[in-house]
């Protein structure tokens, strides 16, 4: 298995839609191939399309605000001592997370195919709000599923969806989290899909909504370039690149620009939810060794039994609650450019106290996870390595969990 | 030698009706329970499908749903599915009987183990959720070599091209799913029009049975008695739900539904 160099990643796939041969595919209802097939074309046409391109850029610039900041967490890094951390703090993006990206884009083809309605998922409730934001923005009726569990547990995002107009379906089966509002949603879309038009909330489910994601978030490597140029004149020799992963869209999206870099320059980290300390229950399949399996429409490693039963999950972050992740980033765990760790829901609870005491930021629970791996590994790191997190969310929607867990604040 | 899939079809042609399917799921209630009602609802039934349980089915509604977690929560396993395809068999011998599935299931026993198993218990087709034409080729092919009829579907939004691959793609039996929509859903197509695109299937190759599946009920069957075959899943279902809540017995109560829906089509 291996990388292609100057080739986008979400295009190296092969003609059945599988990445390294293995991971990805569609594996859909015949009901929904026809949708897929129109919508996979229309991309196909819209992403050449100069017209587009430009009222993307439009969008991106003017509406979801580019570029998000690039700065030094000084306090952080000298409290810790060894290696630079640095933050991209993409929760200043409208909205409040990298999800507007992909919710963005998915508005303009849903517009662009002449479908007035747009359905998505949402776990930790970002990609409903940006959804139903988007979908308010370009004059589109908005319904968001999401599990009984996560309405509960992310208010804060759920009165921003209701505000802009959106329907929120609540879904009472399974675990009642991210992997259960997923299904309903593609079950909605089977018996609509004439008239319309899907949006799934990360880098999973069938090919073409990979693709469509990462093609979305792949801004922010695309402005961290840009900003590492402009910092420190080229691009360091020794950077290390730490991102939370539920499904990895903004994993991706932080990485696209950089993947052909060798990895000793560029160190690719994803770090997943390891769920409570004490649970057997977590949402980490590539860092705790899951199977290949088939979940929403693609192959790739998830918590499963040996019969295929797909695992419940457990993680404080309701974003990183799912059981499957990308193909894409099975394929990068397999040709090892990246690699994969867990943090627990403890891990994370200490990350945030510690960054936002130092810090003026206010990184979500899943970006807590990735700065406890930034923790874990900075005070033996040298002074000229620099590591870069993702802060690709912001804490206003974990209030009622953070009280909980940590008392007044 | 015909198929028995072929054999049942031909055998409803002659009395002039369509053939009956039905749609259970194993294990729901229980393992004994299951093969009890498949018993019994099999001597009304021309051929019966036997779904055995996923956890995330994304193609089905409500009543199958909850079904297949009862069955699950009962702690049935993909073995116990195949035992009660068995034994069922043992007691069938003629009757055909259709496993049905998402293909994860099929992906964790391994391709090749799950068709022989099912060729051992002496499994008649295999109906794959989400293993849509062209994925599904060469597992169908394996399917074929075994003797094991793989079931295609073909849907509302299937077009014309791709409708003629499917079909010369498939075996004895097609499956046209009657409108947009999971399992469960209410029939939002008026039967003239299904039975419109029905035909269209059928003219293409009249050696296929064509049957039609999905908004079927007790209320809606007898207007598309026309087709090859009809298959009620959801309507099972429900009725398997309302007499646990009720405390009746599910055997006698699915049974009599089964029976009243194969009086509606003779
Ligand atoms: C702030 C934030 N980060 C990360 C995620 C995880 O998703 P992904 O891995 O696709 O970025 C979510 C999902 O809801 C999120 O809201």
């Amino acid at each position: 298995m291996k990388l292609k160099k100057g080739i986008s990643l979400i295009d190296q796939h092969d003609q059945n839609g599988f990445w390294g041969n293995k991971f990805g595919g569609s594996f859909i209802p015949e009901t929904l191939k026809k949708p897929i097939e129109d919508l996979t074309n229309e991309f196909k046409k819209l992403r050449k399309d100069k017209k587009f391109i430009k009222k993307r850029n439009f969008y991106f610039k003017n509406y979801i605000g580019t570029p998000t900041s690039f700065v030094k967490l000084n306090n952080l890094s000298n409290h810790l001592g060894g290696a630079q951390i640095w933050a991209k703090v993409v929760s200043e993006a409208n909205g409040g997370a990298h999800k507007i990206y992909n919710a963005t884009v998915h508005a303009l083809i849903c517009k662009a195919m002449g479908k007035k309605y747009i359905v998505g998922d949402t776990g930790a409730g970002y990609a409903g709000k940006m959804l139903s934001m988007a979908a308010k923005k370009f004059g589109l009726k908005c319904k968001i599923f999401m599990g009984a569990k996560d309405i509960k547990r992310q208010k804060p995002n759920c009165d921003a969806m209701k505000k802009n107009g959106a329907e929120i379906v609540p879904v009472y089966s399974g675990s009642q989290t991210l992997v259960d509002a997923v299904s309903e949603c593609m079950r909605y879309w089977v018996s609509n899909c004439d008239n319309t038009h899907m949006c799934v909330g990360s880098t999973v489910g069938p090919n073409i909504f990979v693709k469509i994601c990462g093609w979305s978030t792949a801004q922010i490597s695309r402005e961290l370039k840009v900003q590492l140029k402009s910092k420190f004149k080229k691009i360091p020799n020794k950077i290390k690149l730490i991102n939370c992963v539920g499904g990895g869209s903004s994993a991706y999206g932080f990485w696209s620009e950089f993947i052909d870099y060798d990895k000793k320059q560029i160190e690719l980290i994803g770090v997943e939810a390891g769920g409570p300390k004490k649970s057997k229950l977590h949402a980490a399949p590539l860092s705790r060794g899951a199977k290949l399996g088939i979940l929403h429409g693609a192959a790739a490693y998830c918590c499963q039994n040996n019969e295929g039963q797909i695992n419940e999950t457990e993680s404080i972050s309701a974003g990183l609650d799912y059981p499957s992740v990308s193909p894409i980033h099975c394929f990068l765990k397999d040709t090892k450019r990246a690699r994969y760790t867990y943090a627990t829901d403890e891990d994370a609870l200490n990350a945030y106290q510690l960054v936002t005491k130092l810090e003026n930021i206010n990184p979500s629970l899943e970006p807590s996870h990735a700065f406890a791996e930034a923790i874990k590994i900075a005070p033996k790191l040298s002074k000229d390595t620099i590591i870069i997190v993702n802060s690709c969310g912001d804490a206003k929607k974990d209030r009622d969990i953070l009280r909980e867990r940590l008392g007044k604040k | 030698m015909a198929s028995l899939i072929n054999q049942a079809f031909k055998k409803a042609k002659s009395e002039n009706r369509p053939a009956l399917l039905t749609y259970t799921v194993a294990g729901d209630n229980t393992k004994k329970k299951s093969l009890e009602i498949l018993k019994s609802i099999s001597n009304y039934a021309d051929i019966c499908e036997l779904g055995f349980p996923h956890n995330t089915p994304i193609a089905d509604g409500g009543q199958i749903q909850t079904s297949a977690y009862r069955a699950i929560n009962n702690g049935i396993k993909i073995n116990d599915v195949f035992s009660v395809a068995k034994d069922f068999k043992k007691s069938k011998k003629t009757k055909p009987i259709i496993l049905m599935g998402y293909y994860n299931m099929i992906f964790q026993y391994n391709e090749n183990k799950f068709i022989e198993k099912c060729k051992n218990v002496k499994v008649d087709g295999l109906i794959v959720v989400d293993l849509p034409y062209p994925e599904n080729k060469k597992f169908s092919n394996k399917c074929k070599r075994k003797g094991i009829n793989f079931i295609q579907l073909v849907s509302p939004t299937t077009s014309p091209n791709r409708l003629k691959k499917i079909i010369k793609d498939s075996h004895d039996m097609i499956y046209y799913i009657s409108m947009l929509s999971t399992t469960g859903g209410k029939l939002k197509v008026v039967p003239k029009k299904i039975l419109e695109r029905y035909s269209k299937i059928k003219n293409q190759n009249k050696s296929k049975n064509v049957v039609i599946g999905f908004g079927i009920t007790e209320k809606t069957i007898k207007s598309l008695k026309k087709a090859d075959g009809l298959v009620v899943g959801s309507a099972i279902c429900k009725e398997i739900s309302n007499s646990i809540k009720k405390r009746q017995n599910p055997v006698t109560n699915v049974t009599n539904i089964v029976k009243r829906l194969k009086k509606k089509i003779t």
